[in-house]
């Protein structure tokens, strides 16, 4: 028999029991649907993630209090004082530029409307560090930080929150945990598809930050410095200088560990993929035993359908249909009927996909959930496999039948 | 014998066959030692009690099973000791089953059943027209687009003969063909076979246990234990 009738014959069989074979593949459905469903949305959030750190820029160093590696007693706060030791051309000369940031929650009010969100506060070459652009006005100098000037560049989702608009608010007023801030400008849109939206920041000069909104017990104490290297090719030389200079500001001796932490753009998308690939492993064992489980239902079926069609089997062996023939017609059936679940599992994950998408973005976090073609493919592959695999002992069962007996079997 | 010149080819040669069936430690011997020569063009019908080794016979005859010893030939080939996948093309290239529950497929209309032989044959060209061809000559030419359940039993037993010989077989093989027919309809599946007999010449091997129908075959093979009992012509 040719293969395509097979295919005919196969699509034919599996028509005229809609219901079964429908409940036969369910199986097959949920487990391709899950992985479909569950892997768009995590590439969907790896390209918020990965998109996040990408948006800082590959030239920046993070540097945060305490060591995640080793146990550090009474680790120093970053300070201010950091800040200004790491500004060393002599001695850092891949340092480019050096920001503070001071972040906190608070309130921003605008006439009636307020939101509450997160404030940062920066130094005045915080925009310059991670590349902000403004769409309108210009970002804090020097002298606003000095003077602790209660001046605000507003996130463009923010400043449309609050006023309904994203342009003419030079000159306006936002109130900040209820202190008077005038808006010097509005930042360009980043995209929105990070978790924490910067879109929705406020940026405020980092000592107006200490002052109005986020009072320390240690002064000049600030969340985290930015270090910018002066190209990509230079953040390793960067960060040796940044660790020798910021160790002799700690007071540190050479048998202390480091008591802050640096990483950059690459450790941390390293970190993201370490944590995308055990999520892919996860993903994979759910794969494999759904489709386990469901190919066992296909086996099943197809073992009952041979049994169903003995006579059938029969006729068609009398009428000339070698071993071959009936295999290739019981593996055709079990094999399009796999895959058959698994294009209704992808139809199924890239719902659910959608559907996780939609209550992510009224929730707030933007999240794209993306079905590579891969994926699909990969998942249509999987079933063929699958069906063909389960499928090959009932179709050779049904091949070796004897004609004589088949014919007559009741 | 008048009706077979010695020119003429046996279509059915059968020598000193045997078939045993084992079950458990008891040997069945269904048949004991049949010779049997049946000649292009006639009709022949095999009679004999249950349990007497025509179905047996049949089976051996239709190449769907493999005597114990003894030599086969079909249409001048040896098939006693043909592999499976052989005695397969044997049986879609020279041999056309008449099923006594005609053995249609339930899902698809009469022209795809008579195709049915045709998708195993080396041939898969014009397969529709020369399944529509076997139907006309069946006299189901109006009834090509039914399913079986839309036919009565008649109409299915002569679908079932058209798909007998859509390949043109050497012989067409009738296992009690009108047993499960009323007699209306039993009379027209035996005129047919008739007409394709005497005037299409084709040759029919008739099993039945019907003496109502093996009289209308030219000669009758009475089956008695494994063993033919009056192989003589019946005049």
């Amino acid at each position: 028999m040719k293969f395509w009738q097979a295919l005919k014959e196969a699509i034919a069989s599996i028509a005229a029991n809609k219901t079964r074979s429908f409940l036969t593949v369910l199986g097959i459905v949920i487990g391709v649907g899950a992985v479909i469903g569950v892997l768009s949305i995590g590439q969907g959030a790896e390209a918020s993630i990965m998109g996040q750190i990408e948006s800082i820029g590959t030239n920046v160093i993070y540097v945060f209090r305490g060591n995640r590696a080793e146990d550090v007693t009474n680790p120093k706060y970053l300070t201010t004082a950091d800040a200004d030791a790491l500004a060393n051309r002599a001695r850092a000369p891949h340092i480019l530029n050096i920001a503070s940031v001071l972040s906190g929650q608070s309130s921003v009010r605008f006439g009636d409307e307020s939101a509450q969100t997160s404030i940062m506060g920066v130094t005045g070459n915080y925009a310059e560090v991670i590349d902000l652009k403004l769409s309108e006005g210009s970002f804090f100098t020097e002298s606003h930080i000095t003077n602790r000037s209660s001046v605000v560049v507003l996130g463009p989702e923010l400043a449309e929150r609050l006023t309904g608009r994203q342009t003419e608010l030079i000159g306006t007023t936002v109130h900040i945990n209820n202190y008077p801030f005038r808006v010097v400008g509005v930042a360009a849109a980043k995209g929105g598809n990070q978790f924490s939206s910067p879109d929705m920041d406020a940026y405020i000069p980092i000592t107006a930050m200490q002052l109005r909104v986020k009072r320390q017990n240690v002064p000049n104490a600030v969340d985290f410095l930015l270090i910018q290297a002066q190209d990509s090719n230079s953040i390793d030389e960067a960060m040796h200088e940044g660790r020798t200079l910021l160790r002799a500001s700690h007071r540190l001796t050479s048998r202390q560990p480091d008591d802050f932490t640096m990483t950059n753009q690459e450790d941390m998308l390293s970190i993201a993929n370490s944590i995308t690939n055990i999520l892919t492993i996860f993903l994979a064992g759910i794969a494999a035993i759904s489709l386990l489980v469901g190919g066992i239902g296909i086996m099943n079926i197809m073992l009952v359908s041979v049994t169903e069609r003995t006579r059938e089997i029969g006729l068609r062996k009398a009428l000339g249909a070698r071993k071959f023939d009936i295999q290739l017609q019981f593996l055709t059936e079990s094999a399009m009927l796999s895959v058959f679940g698994g294009l209704i599992g992808i139809g199924l994950g890239w719902l659910l996909g959608k559907i996780v998408g939609a209550v992510a973005a009224n929730s707030g976090t933007p999240l794209v959930p993306e079905i590579s073609l891969n994926s699909v493919l990969l998942a249509t592959l999987f079933s063929l496999a699958v069906g063909i695999f389960f499928g090959w002992y009932p179709a050779l069962r049904a091949a070796n039948l004897e004609p004589v007996e088949a014919l007559r079997y009741e | 014998m008048e009706l077979t010149p010695q020119a003429v080819k046996p279509v059915i040669d059968v020598h000193n066959l045997t078939k045993d069936y084992y079950i458990g430690e008891i040997v069945v011997r269904a048949l004991r030692g049949i010779d049997l020569q049946i000649f292009p063009g006639e009709m022949v019908a095999i009679m004999g009690p249950s349990g007497s080794g025509k179905s047996t016979l049949m089976n051996m005859i239709g190449c769907l099973d493999s005597p114990t010893s003894g030599d086969y030939y079909l249409d001048s080939l040896r098939v006693s000791d043909l592999h499976d996948d052989e005695l397969a093309i044997v049986r879609n290239q020279k041999i056309g089953f008449v099923f006594q529950k005609y053995n249609l497929l339930p899902r698809i209309d009469a022209i795809e059943n008579v195709a049915l032989p045709l998708r195993y044959s080396e041939d898969t060209s014009n397969m529709r027209q020369r399944a529509e061809e076997a139907l006309k000559s069946v006299g189901l030419g109006d009834r090509m687009r039914h399913k079986p359940n839309e036919l009565s039993g008649g109409q299915q037993q002569r679908v079932a003969i058209a798909r007998a010989l859509v390949n043109q077989p050497a012989i067409l093989l009738a296992d009690e063909p009108t047993g499960n027919l009323d007699s209306q309809s039993g009379k027209e599946v035996m005129e047919l076979l008739i007409k394709l007999n005497q005037q299409q010449n084709t040759t029919i091997v008739l099993v039945t246990h019907d003496p109502t129908v093996a009289v209308h075959a030219q000669r009758t093979i009475q089956l008695f234990d494994g063993l033919i009992k009056a192989p003589e012509a019946i005049a």
